[in-house]
């Protein structure tokens, strides 16, 4: 079972790779809609690589409101 | 017609497959362009599949695709919707939504009905009227990136094309009314779970996967698989009917319109979700 911070550490890592930033940019507590200055569908993609990656559904309503990393953890490890 | 090379669309049939190409920009949305030209294809391949034309050479299976990188499509252009209803008063209004309703369910009709295999090859956002159009065809392939959802009810609107007929001929109840009433988006490895995709593909091989499927289909009886494609899909004519109905019944409500305009005026960074 992964930890809350292994959950997080991996997010920061995917987003990393896959908006092609360096990983030492991301921190957990940013604003990724700011901090990568995305649009919905890229949302909807990094919410795809996100259900793909950790194997889970995590509807998108429940990402209502999370801006930032860490929440975005929070929700995932709830369904790990 | 065996090739067009339209505005919003393209097609072309060679090697006894005809592939219809999506290719407006930004995400396939379906406008009143889109249309127009979907209704040429719908009658260039019900004039390739009669009998008259049927010749040894004529098409086995039909993929759609979309050429556009965000996915396969939006759905419908809401932007045209809404500022085409502001210059109407509503009675017309309503006449041209019904209208527009009736002349795509005709070509999501003849897709859906048509003798040849269809293979839908999505990827990306799958969404509304381009979830649709996929679900008009016999087959999904679905890259893995692929997310299908119905994000109508967040409008005060249901989906019109023709969807919840043919999802609910198609999928158990628990995951039409899932989609259906939460207006949650699913991924390629859910869709493949409850049925709705056949194959999942790796990261841009949905039409690769797509033409290897319609290179085996090719290899059969074309009278024998639309013999079977007939018993096993019927379309449900009553149903889709009815939804047009329900569609117009709705559509005449005010929160339509208020739900379109914060729709289009929307500068959130998730404006599809509920």
């Amino acid at each position: 079972m992964r930890t809350l911070e292994q959950t997080t550490d991996e997010i920061l890592n995917l987003t990393a790779t896959h908006f092609k930033v360096p990983r030492a940019e991301l921190a957990p507590n940013d604003d990724f809609f700011k901090k990568l200055g995305i649009d919905s569908l890229q949302a909807l993609e990094l919410l795809t690589r996100l259900e793909n990656h950790f194997g889970i559904e995590l509807p998108d309503y429940e990402l209502q409101g999370v801006t930032d990393f860490r929440t975005l953890a929070n929700r995932i490890q709830s369904r790990l | 017609m065996k090739s067009f090379k339209g505005r919003t669309i393209s097609w072309e049939l060679a090697d006894g497959v005809l592939e219809l190409e999506l290719h407006r920009e930004p995400c396939n949305e379906i406008s009143s362009t889109m249309l127009e030209e979907l209704e040429k294809f719908a009658a260039a391949l019900e004039a390739l599949t009669s009998h008259a034309s049927a010749a040894p050479e004529g098409p086995s299976a039909l993929i759609i695709h979309s050429a556009r990188k965000e996915g396969f499509s939006a759905g419908a252009d809401l932007r045209e919707l809404y500022h085409r209803s502001q210059e109407l008063a509503a009675s017309a209004r309503l006449a041209s939504v019904r209208k527009f309703l009736e002349r795509i369910h005709r070509v999501m009709n003849t897709i859906d009905a048509s003798p040849l295999t269809t293979i839908a090859a999505v990827h990306g956002v799958c969404f509304g009227g381009g979830f649709e159009l996929a679900l008009a065809c016999d087959l999904i392939v679905a890259d893995k990136m692929t997310r299908f959802c119905f994000p109508e009810l967040r409008l005060g609107l249901i989906p019109g094309f023709g969807g919840i007929p043919r999802l609910k001929r198609d999928l158990g109840n628990g995951v039409v009314r899932d989609l259906l009433l939460t207006g949650r988006s699913i991924n390629a490895t859910k869709a493949l779970a409850v049925g709705l995709a056949c194959q999942v593909a790796a990261e841009g091989e949905a039409l690769r996967v797509a033409r290897s499927t319609a290179a085996q289909v090719r290899k059969f009886d074309r009278a024998t698989s639309a013999a079977a494609k007939q018993f096993i899909k019927p379309i449900p004519h009553k149903e889709l009917q009815r939804e047009i109905e329900i569609f117009c019944e709705v559509f005449t409500r005010p929160a339509v319109m208020e739900g379109l305009r914060k729709f289009v005026e929307s500068t959130d960074a998730l404006p599809y979700l509920p």
